[in-house]
């Protein structure tokens, strides 16, 4: 970086929206982002990770939001029908498909709202041409997207492979670990993806169940105040309407044009959408306190993880600490922008890392040794799927054999 | 610290963006100079100092000041045209972004697509763009870096662009007004403009009507 980027103030440039301090329709004032998070006073509530999408999307002045059922994100979605029914969106329905409602979601934003959506798995793959377009036409449409596994035979269960299709779409991808994360993701993540430099959608997942399913206490902001509103007049670009004129830029399209530099747009484009991918971390490092999180990680061993597989670890270290092996951990925010420098910083004295994952491949892993030095200290696993859980045990167990110390197997 | 620094080019067949490059943006009462970020007041100076140097210095205005969108654009428009005077800097505007086909009429008009074009034709050597939305002035400064050597500028409206060589942010008309009060500083001090003579074309929509019209 040309410069550092400053953690101590923890405020992103705040909103001019011409609507700051007006009241909706509900009864909400639209309010500061940094206001809501670090001025007003936070309540606890004990709610499940579908039931704190909904508390998200109260205070987020969504405009449109399409729902399609699919395991485990249909219970968030019905919620979000609910409150349209209380009217704190302006539309909602249902899509004819994922792929339908990842199109429905482009046709609202593209007309200026704030569109939010649900999905999982197969949905997540069904939908997934929409991603990359949502992104190259600068689209900041959020998705939170329920883990799960996405392969025959179905598995409705937990299984974070779907994020790994997700990696180079152009769109930002944060990992929650808790209800907490996914109510944090979710409200910061639109101010995020809207800045006018960033402009690009968001996938804000967590992992099906573990964190939908299960309740937890959240720390939830006044339900009277709600995000400014998305302004479409921040678009880094010209809405893309075909004979909107005088900017019809699409009328003659280029990318169909057989000449070099037309080619050369195309990929000057796609590198732009990369571009507004990384300077989302000025703004993310304020919001978030950081891309990652780290506790211990001068330690020589080290365990990097996203998701619940950060809360499995954390019981893992506590059971390694009772036979005095101390590790350290680092908490993965976001995926994309992916924290290399900030990975590269906490791995640095580390001599062995382990990185435990919900997913087949080690898809996490991978970008982690393909951004460090001496990468054969990575260890890729251990690595559960198809909805298998990820007992702390099999974490500790994996780390001893590494070590050359005697376990005890663990059956299953 | 990124040291990656935005130079004119040619760079490269396919430069990389400067974001890409670890470079991030001013914040507000900042620009930056080639990647290194300074104070505004600054960076005016630099602004003068290229364009009184330069031998074809010009103002590519896009579509957010070139279309009266509200009473504010006209009040850009006109600062715009006293800047282009007070220099001399020659105005060719980016009227719209879609690719011209067949061909580009590359003396009058430049498009994001093949910005290059309207730069070699014209052997533009300094060019701020004004009021070009974020995306397309990016995709144009990439394109522009990477084939030609002219050095840009720009006055964004909103966060400013890390693949010019040196950028503002949050323009408005005073800051439009200070690149003109910029200009005027240094020519009272004794610089010239170093710009070969020429006389703004004018434009209507059947096309070029007038060469000499100023």
């Amino acid at each position: 970086m040309n410069k550092q980027v400053e953690l101590k103030n923890k405020r992103i440039i705040a909103s001019k929206h011409v609507k700051l301090g007006q009241k909706n329709r509900m009864d909400q004032t639209y309010t500061d982002i940094n206001d809501i998070f670090f001025k007003a006073e936070q309540t606890p509530n004990f709610l499940t990770g579908s039931e704190v999408i909904r508390e998200a999307i109260k205070r987020c002045s969504v405009g449109t939001s399409v729902a399609y059922p699919i395991t485990p994100q249909s219970e968030a979605a019905a919620l979000i029908g609910e409150i349209y029914a209380e009217g704190y969106l302006d539309e909602y329905f249902r899509g004819e498909s994922e792929f339908a409602v990842m199109g429905q979601c482009a046709g609202a934003a593209f007309g200026g709202h704030r569109v939010f959506t649900t999905t999982a798995g197969p949905g997540t793959l069904r939908a997934m041409e929409n991603f990359p377009m949502w992104a190259g036409a600068r689209l900041p449409i959020q998705v939170c997207v329920t883990c799960r596994g996405v392969n025959s035979p179905l598995s409705i269960q937990p299984d974070t492979l779907e994020m790994y299709y997700l990696l180079e779409t152009g769109m930002l991808v944060w990992h929650a670990e808790t209800a907490q994360d996914l109510f944090d993701f979710i409200m910061k993540g639109f101010i995020v993806a809207e800045q006018p430099d960033v402009h690009v959608p968001i996938a804000v997942c967590c992992d099906g169940f573990f964190v939908t399913h299960t309740k937890d206490t959240v720390d939830l902001p006044p339900l009277d105040l709600t995000l400014t509103p998305y302004d479409p007049y921040q678009n880094p670009q010209p809405v893309m309407d075909m004979e909107t004129s005088p900017i019809r830029m699409m009328r003659d399209p280029f990318v169909m044009k057989s000449n070099y530099i037309s080619y050369a747009t195309h990929a000057s484009w796609q590198q732009e959408i990369k571009a507004a991918v990384e300077r989302s971390r000025k703004h993310t490092i304020p919001l978030l306190d950081g891309l990652i999180d780290e506790y211990n990680a001068d330690r020589e061993l080290l365990i990097v993880a996203s998701g619940t597989a950060v809360s499995q670890s954390r019981e893992a270290i506590r059971l390694l600490e009772e036979e005095g092996i101390k590790v350290g951990l680092v908490k993965i925010k976001t995926i994309r922008p992916f924290p290399t420098e900030e990975i590269r910083r906490v791995t640095k004295h580390a001599k062995h890392i382990f990185v435990p994952e919900f997913n087949v491949v080690g898809w996490l892993a991978r970008e982690i040794k393909a951004i460090i030095p001496d990468n054969e200290r990575v260890y890729v696993g251990p690595h559960v799927c198809g909805g298998m859980t990820m007992p702390s045990e099999v974490i500790v167990e994996q780390i001893k054999i590494q070590l050359g110390m005697e376990t005890t197997p663990l059956r299953m | 610290m990124s040291q990656y620094q935005v130079l004119p080019g040619p760079e490269a067949f396919l430069p990389p963006a400067a974001a890409s490059m670890g470079n991030v943006l001013p914040d507000p009462g900042e620009a930056h100079i080639e990647g290194r970020i300074v104070p505004e007041d600054e960076a005016y100076e630099v602004f003068a100092r290229k364009v009184l140097g330069a031998k074809v210095p010009t103002i590519f205005p896009g579509p957010l000041v070139l279309w009266k969108w509200n009473d504010h654009v006209a009040e850009k428009a006109k600062a715009i045209r006293e800047l282009a005077n007070e220099a001399p800097m020659r105005i060719i505007p980016m009227a719209d972004y879609r690719p011209k086909y067949p061909k580009i009429e590359a003396a009058v008009e430049i498009n994001p697509n093949h910005p290059n074009l309207t730069i070699w034709h014209n052997k533009i050597d300094v060019c701020i763009f004004i009021g070009v939305h974020c995306h397309q002035a990016n995709l144009s400064l990439k394109i522009i870096r990477g084939g030609t050597n002219c050095y840009t500028m720009a006055m964004c409206a909103m966060a400013g662009h890390e693949d010019a060589c040196l950028s503002f942010r949050d323009a408005d008309l005073g800051k439009i007004r200070k690149l003109i009060d910029a200009v005027k500083k240094l020519k009272s001090e004794g610089v010239e403009s170093q710009a070969i003579p020429f006389k703004q074309f004018k434009l209507s929509r059947a096309g070029l009507v007038d060469q000499s019209a100023n």
